[in-house]
């Protein structure tokens, strides 16, 4: 089953960089020291922990490494930014309806059970935000703002820059926070030139190992911690450092700021290549969401009147592994909610496909995608009960081509 | 990852008899684009009431797919009269078996079928759709429900989702998913007294529910739960971590772990901290 894989899906998890695997080993092995302990075994561990921070500060941009405080997950340090505001009488926070989970769960929560209002933006059919709807919802109570910088299922930015400005300018005391998983290594990512107070990524997003991540809390922006314990991380987060995975993600964050210009690139011309091929190629195909304001790596397709997980199904035959906004993949009856948002069509929204590249990927993969995609599309058409539908987009598709 | 049988595998991968046909005697068709799954099926039915071709053609999953084409192979060579007496069961058990959450594509086929029957007798559709919706985000009426509580043998809720896709949208019709079951499982037991559960059979089902359904749950907030006896219908449980020192642990108790517990083995019950 495993001969030939064609990682596609790596909006998902990543591979792990060498650099990564290389650099962490050691601290299962012989430098097993605590970075807490007083003598030099273990501060000598400590040093590394201390360069790992500086690695993933330069990454994000941070002007001080100490506003980088590791955390299990990017799941946990969303938790963090939420679940930590400390001012009790401020009692809205803001968010859009198309955020990951793990920043719509917890405000979800925060709403049900301790008296938070929250508003949940809406975006247009291109999965943008309205800047007006935006400024319009801020107000004097309102405590936490939460955008991601890029959509998970579409790879759609959203210009975190800017809102941020927008909304210090209208309520200065507002907290900014940024779920920017999806955006390390991808854009290039300077928290010290903007006015976003804390900002979030992932390990295994990045080529790290899985179970670390980050999160960039400006100085002097007030958090009650979410984990606490003992007086790791300065106090912010407790719990003995994940020393090997915290090295591991201090590589990898080195090795994802080398790439970027990759990113922007080879990986960009890949993905656009990849999109124009499956287009051309199947007449019911469709993007979904913005193709400028977009990561360089991600792209979404609808495969019009044909069933998303069905297609995954055949594809994952074919060694390519992918993934779907269909409501069959998740054991959940509804379809992802970030393509409902954004009102794309309920034909189109449950064949989404999505295929998120990475530095491994190679043209002969994207080759092999572009010839083998088309013909399972095919395939599955013709068992469609949606003949004279997919007709007429055939008949639309081939006059707008003349 | 779904775990699908082989012979899933083998119906989705290269199903049988997809297709539309031209001069079919009677044409079955269910489910919309809009809620994720649709199923059209065509027979061709010789004048001795036997069915000699059927074909179809099905907008959906792997599983849907796999339930269709099998559906196929079963009709082709039967009477109509033998048709009618496939159940979703029969579909799910020759396919090797279905997930639980992947039910709901073998009830899909036996609808088809049921609407393709129907049409061939000559029912018009509004004879054809009965009942009322109760489920407004898949359109699943009650009658639909009864009967596949009925021929299934459902016990909850979540069951119904999972068979039949009501309640599994906006979630708005469980109470009254909940009223339809009570009076289909009440009828069930007035009619043919149900051999109750030993009380060792209790336990194990308690457990597993507790386990897989209420746990998880207390476990985000720091809490857990152990099932310590039963007597009667009272169920003894110890909750721990969190749950013990938290000042709601009695709603805790009574509105999710007896809510849940309901849910599965019916409103005769107590749960009570032991």
């Amino acid at each position: 089953m495993f001969e030939k894989v064609i990682y596609l899906d790596n909006n998902a998890t990543t591979r792990v960089c060498d650099e990564a695997i290389n650099q962490m080993l050691p601290f299962f092995g012989e430098k097993y020291g605590n970075p807490s302990s007083m003598h030099n075994f273990g501060g000598d561990v400590g040093a590394y922990v201390k360069k790992a921070r500086e690695q993933v500060a330069g990454l994000v941009g941070a002007s001080d490494p100490q506003e980088i405080i590791f955390t299990s997950c990017g799941t946990e340090s969303s938790n963090m930014a939420l679940r930590g505001l400390t001012d009790p009488r401020k009692k809205h926070i803001i968010t859009t309806k198309v955020e990951h989970p793990c920043v719509l769960n917890v405000a979800k929560h925060l709403e049900k059970n301790h008296g938070y209002e929250v508003t949940y933006l809406g975006v247009n059919s291109e999965g943008l935000l309205d800047l007006d709807e935006f400024k319009d919802s801020i107000n004097e109570n309102t405590a936490l703002i939460s955008v991601m910088w890029a959509n998970n299922e579409t790879g759609v930015i959203f210009p975190v820059e800017q809102l941020a400005g927008i909304a210090k300018e209208k309520n200065p005391e507002v907290l900014f926070f940024v779920d920017a998983v999806q955006a390390a290594g991808k854009v290039p990512i300077n928290v010290k030139d903007t006015r976003i107070d804390m900002l979030s990524i992932s390990g295994h997003k990045i080529h790290a190992p899985k179970g670390i991540g980050a999160i960039y809390i400006r100085k002097g922006t007030l958090i009650t911690p979410f984990m606490q314990g003992g007086h790791q991380e300065r106090g912010r987060r407790g719990g003995t450092e994940n020393v090997a995975a915290i090295v591991a993600l201090g590589a990898a964050s080195e090795q994802a700021v080398k790439y970027l210009e990759d990113e922007e690139v080879r990986i960009k011309q890949m993905r656009n290549r990849l999109e124009r091929g499956i287009l051309e190629n199947s007449f019911n195909a469709r993007v979904n969401g913005s193709r400028f304001k977009r990561v360089p790596n991600t792209t979404n397709i609808s495969f019009e009147y044909i069933e998303g997980e069905l297609i995954l199904l055949h594809l994952s035959d074919l060694g390519i592994c992918a993934s779907s906004g269909s409501a069959c993949t998740s054991g959940n009856l509804e379809p992802s909610h970030v393509l409902r948002s954004m009102g794309i069509p309920f034909t189109a929204i449950h064949g989404s496909i999505r295929f998120s590249l990475s530095r491994y990927t190679t043209d002969s993969e994207i080759d092999y995608v572009i010839e083998k995609v088309p013909a399972v599309i095919n395939k599955l058409n013709s068992i469609s009960p949606f003949q004279s539908e997919l007709r007429e987009l055939k008949e639309i598709k081939t006059a707008m081509k003349s | 990852m779904w775990e699908y049988t082989e012979k899933v595998k083998e119906h989705y991968k290269n199903p049988k008899n997809v297709g539309s046909m031209e001069d079919a005697d009677a044409i079955g068709e269910v489910g919309s684009i809009t809620c994720g799954d649709a199923l059209k099926l065509y027979l061709k039915i010789n004048n001795n009431g036997i069915i000699t071709d059927a074909k179809f053609q099905t907008f959906g999953c792997g599983s849907a797919v796999a339930s269709a084409s099998i559906l196929t192979e079963m009709l082709i060579g039967k009477t109509v009269e033998e048709a009618e007496k496939i159940t979703n069961q029969d579909i799910a058990d020759l396919l090797g078996g279905l997930p639980e959450q992947k039910m709901h594509c073998s009830v899909m086929g036996r609808e088809a079928l049921e609407d393709a029957i129907a049409s061939f007798k000559g029912e018009t559709t509004e004879k054809k759709v009965k009942g009322k919706i109760i489920c407004g985000c898949f359109g699943v009426t009650d009658d639909k429900i009864k009967e596949v509580i009925r021929e299934n043998t459902l016990n909850s809720v979540i069951e119904i989702i999972n068979y039949t896709k009501a309640g599994g949208g906006c979630g708005k019709c469980k109470d009254e998913l909940q009223k339809i079951l009570n009076e289909e499982t009440s009828k069930r037991n007035n009619g043919k007294k149900e051999k109750p559960l030993t009380k060792t059979q209790l336990i194990l089902k308690v457990n597993k529910i507790l386990e897989s359904n209420v746990a998880p749950e207390l476990r985000k907030d720091g809490g857990d739960i152990e099932l310590i006896d039963i007597e009667d219908n009272k169920i003894f449980v110890n909750l721990q971590g969190a749950c013990k020192n938290c000042p709601s642990s009695n709603l805790t108790l009574k509105n999710f772990v007896e809510n849940i517990l309901k849910e599965y083995i019916g409103e005769n019950i107590e749960v009570v901290e032991a």
